[in-house]
């Protein structure tokens, strides 16, 4: 008898954090306009709803309900699996995020996160390093020399920011000594302890990571692979209809999701300042139950990282209306000649201020 | 038999059997994509979750996309493949039988250890902490040799794209 292993509350764990990638990457499309049209001292979206609030629902509209397109000479079958694959990988990662800490109703305690596996943080990497086949596989299907080259930009991008990706993450490593995210959340705030958060030990590293992040999503100014004043419109210029919006979609569920993870791997994940001590004082002042205050810890926790991630989601858009983009060879020699060495140079650091017991 | 078990040999065969039988370099490049997964679930099923999750970054996710990238550039297709003649065809077909001859010869005997020893198999054997303890204590060396090596290898690199003093922003 085959035993399903994640059913009852852990799966409604998972299917509500399915759906709440899905409904924040909706909004960061809204999200997006709104703090560009702040940004250029425009309205911006207004029509649909209240400010604007339908806007999703209507492009959501107008995409499934638009020609669909294929190129002449197109390799169909994979024309089709790109814009798949790229939902799919960008919808992985989500899993091992912990989202929250245990809820317990008697008997019954669950995590707020999809599976608590110890290999949390190598599934992250590789579920991101799996993302670039949609954007290959997409832009050499349509049969398009531009589409080809935003394909192999997008390809030699992600595999040179990987590895000083990679070597940010072995930092956190070091201090942290597991590669479960849950156990790296936890770690950040100790009862009782002056814990420190990990961006605090680890700053050199978080930046290499933000870096890299804006390049593994492909956002401005690294996003070379969709450069429309060089390449038309990049590894999605003969895409059409709900295809393309797989595409853009895909791109923010990434944004979403890498937020999600420089929350938890810097900024504490779930953890808030203080939390120890609010709980106790609903425990002894309040008399509440133990179970219950950790609750309601647990659910301020998660409200907590939800605010993180959207920081980090503005952040990302603050910078795409800000900076501009880079040229591809000042790309390429960011990531190999400056963030390479930096995060070699930030694992000896770590290594050094662990042997002297600093961190 | 673990019905996963069947479900990723299955997966397996059929797509490492594609990667040969593809008319489309492409396409043969995607199978082997698939033929990594399937063994990354096998991986999974004996409880190896490190290697599985090493195996889908470093081979699915850096080698293989390098192996497409190249592909992608050289625009191989019908017309401009090579037609190799007949005689490097007959020599390749006996070498291959030749070693797929001995190779089953040689194995053909061979007992499975650890199951007809009796000795119990330690689950915990693929954790990443197990196999933390085993490089750092009993190969170490091999291991630090290995990470030298690498760290060479990528200085390497990051010379070789470095820009020499005078040269062009092309």
């Amino acid at each position: 008898m085959l035993e399903l292993p994640a059913l009852g509350w852990q799966s409604i764990v998972i299917f509500v954090v399915f759906a709440l990638s899905l409904l924040i990457a909706t909004y960061c499309t809204y999200a997006e306009r709104v703090i560009a049209a702040f940004l250029q001292d425009r309205v911006g979206p207004d029509r649909a709803g209240p400010f604007g609030l339908l806007q999703p629902l209507a492009d959501a509209v107008k995409m499934f309900t638009k020609e669909e397109f294929f190129p002449g000479g197109a390799n169909k079958a994979l024309f089709v699996v790109g814009p798949c694959l790229a939902m799919i990988t960008a919808l992985m990662s989500s899993a091992v995020i912990p989202f929250g800490n245990t809820m317990s109703f008697g008997n019954n305690a669950f995590f707020l996160q999809g599976i608590e596996v110890n290999i949390g943080m190598l599934w992250i990497f590789g579920v991101v390093s799996l993302g670039v086949y949609g954007v290959m596989i997409g832009g050499w299907a349509s049969n398009n020399k531009f589409s080809l080259l935003g394909a192999v930009r997008a390809a030699s991008q992600n595999i040179s920011y990987e590895l000083a990706m990679g070597m940010s993450l072995i930092a956190v490593l070091m201090i942290s000594g597991t590669l479960s995210l849950r156990e790296i959340t936890l770690q950040q705030s100790v009862a009782g302890e002056w814990q420190m958060w990990n961006i605090v030990k680890q700053p050199i590293g978080f930046i290499i990571f933000l870096v890299c992040a804006f390049a593994e999503t492909n956002r401005t100014p690294f996003d070379l692979p969709e450069c429309e004043t060089e390449l038309v419109g990049g590894y999605h210029t003969e895409y059409s209809s709900m295809k393309l919006g797989l595409y853009l979609f895909s791109e923010y569920v990434n944004i979403f999701v890498v937020s999600a993870v420089m929350s938890v791997l810097y900024f504490g994940g779930f953890n808030f300042p203080f939390q120890y001590e609010l709980r106790d004082w609903f425990v002894n002042s309040q008399g509440w139950e133990l179970d219950s205050a950790q609750n309601l810890i647990t659910i301020l926790g998660t409200v907590g990282l939800f605010l993180k991630i959207f920081a980090f989601i503005f952040f990302f858009m603050w910078v795409r209306w800000t900076l501009p983009r880079f040229r591809y060879d000042q790309l390429m020699r960011l990531g190999w000649t400056i963030l390479i060495p930096l995060a070699v140079f930030n694992i000896v650091l770590t290594g050094g201020l662990i042997l002297f017991g600093v961190i | 038999m673990h019905p996963l078990f069947l479900f990723l040999s299955f997966v397996a065969l059929l797509s490492a059997l594609g990667v040969v039988f593809a008319k489309n370099p492409v396409h043969s490049v995607l199978f082997l994509i698939l033929t990594f997964f399937s063994l990354s679930g096998h991986y999974l099923l004996l409880n190896a979750q490190f290697l599985a999750a090493v195996n889908i970054i470093v081979y699915a996710g850096a080698i293989m996309v390098l192996f497409l990238f190249v592909i992608m550039f050289l625009n191989l297709n019908v017309d401009t493949e090579p037609h190799k003649p007949a005689l490097a065809k007959i020599a390749a077909a006996v070498a291959g039988g030749s070693l797929l001859l001995i190779l089953v010869a040689a194995l053909k005997d061979v007992l499975p250890t650890g199951v007809a020893t009796g000795t119990a198999f330690n689950s915990q054997i693929g954790m990443v902490d197990q196999l933390g303890l085993k490089l750092y204590t009993d190969f170490l060396l091999p291991f630090e040799l290995a990470s030298v090596l690498f760290l060479i290898a990528m200085v390497g690199a990051v010379m070789l794209g470095k820009r020499e003093t005078g040269e062009r922003n092309f």
